[in-house]
């Protein structure tokens, strides 16, 4: 395929629908943190971002939400194809970007470089999207806090070791901090920073 | 009285300000000059959709003073389309206002205008463009030029 | 005690129905068309534009007509739609200086480069009403003249030639230009985000506090130094394509305003300049906003604050007519709870106050 290929196609075919229904998905997630969704592929981004996160990219980002990316997607088609599907701009300053995304493999970047927000405006912050291998089969995590009956029990395989220390560094600040999305193939979960990660052994 | 704001005026020899006043002209080419052009091509070319048409907004920008540091005026609405042709090129448009069915078809004109066995048949649409366009501007030229004040003295206060 | 009331839904949709009837009026009348409001009640629709801060004549009439010509409804309206729609980027600036003019004149130069151009103007006729429009009488065919091809040079460039004259607003480097639409106010707030509050701002509210600077509160003896009105061109530089493509053309009215300034310890006797800028035709709009603009910007030349015009909070936090309108409209919205809460104050404070007075009367007899 052909760096156009690339980067003019892939995009939602019914960009009203699909995005809703994208939307939904990831807003039920999000208010139930350990609820699993799953939506299916509805666009094909450039390699190697998976199509769900590629979903979830055109359906959130736009002209006034500044992209941050891997050094593994910034060097793919993806800017231009987020360019030309969303308007979205891509920039190399944690601090200013309002959505950032991590390939499958690829490191995920200490949460605490990203924008936290501010006491004032704590949605000023970036949302993460993370792909990981999938969504169970993992070491398991229960989680509480708001938008969870009791606990809820995850498992996502693919998130770095320390990933529960990270995750309550990330909560110190709170209301400042980051959210978490991950994507894994068709499925998608969401850990707003509302949630408590409690580890439990294997 | 100048009128650099004309589209049709540029002429330039780099590719980019080729394709540059190209658009241009499209972006304010009429729907009945595009659906004549389109009519008129000898074989209707395959397109397919890869974004829109579609309409949004534009921020449009002022600067402080007319010259200085830039500001935002005001949004004015925007439609666009991108087509893909059958070989694979990629055709954009975009036009004030709300007329999708009219930026639709200059989308495709784009993508014709980069294929060198089709750019003959959209340089006359062009051309069209640009003579009417420039008509019209010549025109409001010499109406307001028809405004234009001739002061005389009358009385000369120091005799 | 609270009671939770619900009803009116059938007095509503009836009175939904009686605004469609009301606004399509007598039936014996054609229905007045879109296009008929753009052509004959342009300036309407430019004053909409401009206040929606949405440049779109046809939307812009079809809001006036379903406002029956409720000018600040219709910008409500307007407003409101805007919302909807994406929004696919920011222009480059305009340049005013490459406008295809169809009005210039200067108050400060007689024989300026290019003439003063009067264009299709009010000014000079005589505001007697014009019994011939009462029908529809042919208009005369229009005079033409050779257009001398001579560069419209911009007043404040002659004014700077000579150095008398503060250059065009700058802001920092690096300075990105502030969007009140996406990020609430904050004050104070740079020159930028204050003008694109202005160039929506209610053109009664500005003319007003136009006029207040000119009777005396925050005197600053005003000249127009230039208005033009045309069309420029608008520029989107498009990602997909490394360049900027034009859109097409609309219509502003821009207004220079020079004001005298003595100078300060840091800056020579000079003069300082007000910006008005407006989509469409919109002279009146353009001047107050010049005005309001150079008032505001007391402060950064260490004038005294001492009028509602220079003051920033009070001129940005009050321009908007949709906003205000909405506060102020909302009051006829049922408030029954809150009435009888108050009326249960007052008829203690009543009792309270004849208490008082009884106990007071024999004292008062003595």
């Amino acid at each position: 395929m052909t760096i156009d290929t690339l980067v003019f196609t892939g995009g939602f075919r019914e960009p009203v629908f699909q995005s809703q229904s994208v939307f939904r998905t990831l807003m039920d997630c999000m208010a139930r943190p350990g609820t699993i969704g799953r939506i299916a592929p509805a666009v094909l981004p450039p390699p190697p971002l998976g199509a769900m996160a590629g979903a979830v990219a055109l359906m959130l980002c736009d002209q006034d939400t500044p992209v941050w990316l891997t050094p593994g997607l910034a060097g793919s088609a993806l800017p231009a194809w987020l360019a030309f599907h969303a308007g979205a701009p891509v920039t190399d300053d944690r601090q200013t970007a309002r959505f950032a995304f991590i390939e499958k493999a690829a490191l995920l970047p200490s949460l605490s470089l990203f924008a936290q927000g501010t006491q004032d405006y704590p949605d000023r912050s970036t949302t993460i999207v993370v792909e990981i291998e999938a969504v169970e089969g993992g070491r398991p995590f229960r989680l509480t806090g708001p938008g969870i009956r009791d606990e809820a029990i995850v498992a996502p395989r693919g998130l770095p070791d320390l990933f529960a220390q990270m995750w309550s560094e990330n909560r110190r600040a709170f209301p400042c901090g980051v959210d978490l999305v991950l994507t894994a193939g068709e499925e998608i979960a969401c850990l707003p920073r509302t949630t408590v990660v409690h580890p439990l052994e294997a | 009285m100048t009128s650099t704001g004309k589209a049709g005026d540029r002429r330039d020899d780099t590719g980019d300000d080729v394709r540059r006043r190209a658009m241009g002209l499209l972006a304010v080419a009429s729907r009945a000059e595009l659906e004549a052009a389109w009519n008129g091509l000898a074989g209707k070319p395959a397109a397919r959709m890869v974004r829109g048409p579609e309409t949004g907004l534009v921020m449009v920008r002022g600067r402080i003073g007319g010259g200085g540091a830039a500001f935002n005026l005001g949004e004015a609405t925007v439609s666009r389309a991108s087509i893909r042709l059958e070989d694979g090129t990629i055709g954009h448009a975009h036009a004030l206002g709300g007329d999708r069915e009219t930026v639709r078809l200059a989308a495709i004109f784009d993508g014709l205008f980069q294929q060198p066995a089709h750019r003959a048949d959209v340089e006359r649409l062009l051309d069209v463009v640009a003579a009417r366009l420039r008509r019209e501007d010549e025109a409001q030229a010499r109406q307001t030029a028809a405004t234009r004040v001739d002061f005389f003295t009358m009385v000369r206060g120091e005799d | 005690m609270y009671v939770a009331v619900k009803g009116g839904e059938a007095a509503i949709a009836n009175a939904h129905r009686l605004l469609a009837d009301r606004r399509r009026g007598d039936r014996a009348l054609p229905a007045i068309g879109i296009g008929q409001i753009v052509a004959q009640l342009g300036l309407a629709v430019d004053r909409v534009m401009a206040e929606a801060s949405l440049y779109d004549r046809s939307l812009a009439a079809l809001a006036i007509r379903q406002a029956r010509g409720d000018l600040i409804e219709a910008i409500f309206i307007l407003r409101a739609y805007r919302t909807t729609l994406p929004r696919f980027g920011y222009s480059r600036p305009i340049d005013t200086g490459a406008m295809l003019v169809e009005r210039r004149v200067s108050a400060t130069y007689k024989d300026l480069p290019g003439g003063q151009l009067l264009g299709p103007t009010f000014d000079y006729t005589h505001r007697l009403l014009d019994p011939s429009l009462l029908g529809d009488e042919a208009v005369e065919a229009l005079p033409e003249r050779e257009d001398t091809g001579e560069p419209l040079m911009r007043v404040s460039d002659i004014l700077a030639g000579e150095g008398l004259v503060e250059e065009d607003g700058g802001l920092p480097e690096g300075h990105v230009a502030g969007d009140l639409t996406r990020e609430p106010l904050e004050f104070p707030m740079p020159r930028d985000l204050r003008l694109q509050a202005l160039a929506r701002g209610d053109e009664g509210f500005l003319l007003a506090l136009g006029y207040s600077t000119q009777r005396g509160y925050a005197r600053s003896h005003p000249f127009v130094g230039e208005i033009r009105i045309g069309m420029v061109e608008v520029e989107l530089e498009l990602p997909e394509l490394g360049f900027a493509v034009p859109l097409g053309r609309i219509q502003v009215t821009e207004c220079q305003m020079v004001n005298q300034f003595k100078g300060s310890a840091k800056t020579p006797p000079q003069f300082t300049r007000g910006y008005g800028l407006v989509f469409g035709q919109g002279e009146r709009k353009a001047m107050a906003m010049s005005l309001v603009d150079r008032a505001l910007r007391a402060e950064e030349f260490g004038e005294d604050v001492v009028a509602p015009a220079q003051d920033e909070e009070f001129v940005i936090s009050h321009s908007d007519n949709v906003q205000a309108t909405g506060f102020v409209e909302h009051l006829k919205l049922p408030h029954y709870v809150d009435f009888q809460a108050e009326l249960d104050l007052v008829r203690r404070m009543r009792r309270d106050y004849e208490a008082a007075q009884n106990t007071d009367l024999p004292e008062a007899a003595e």
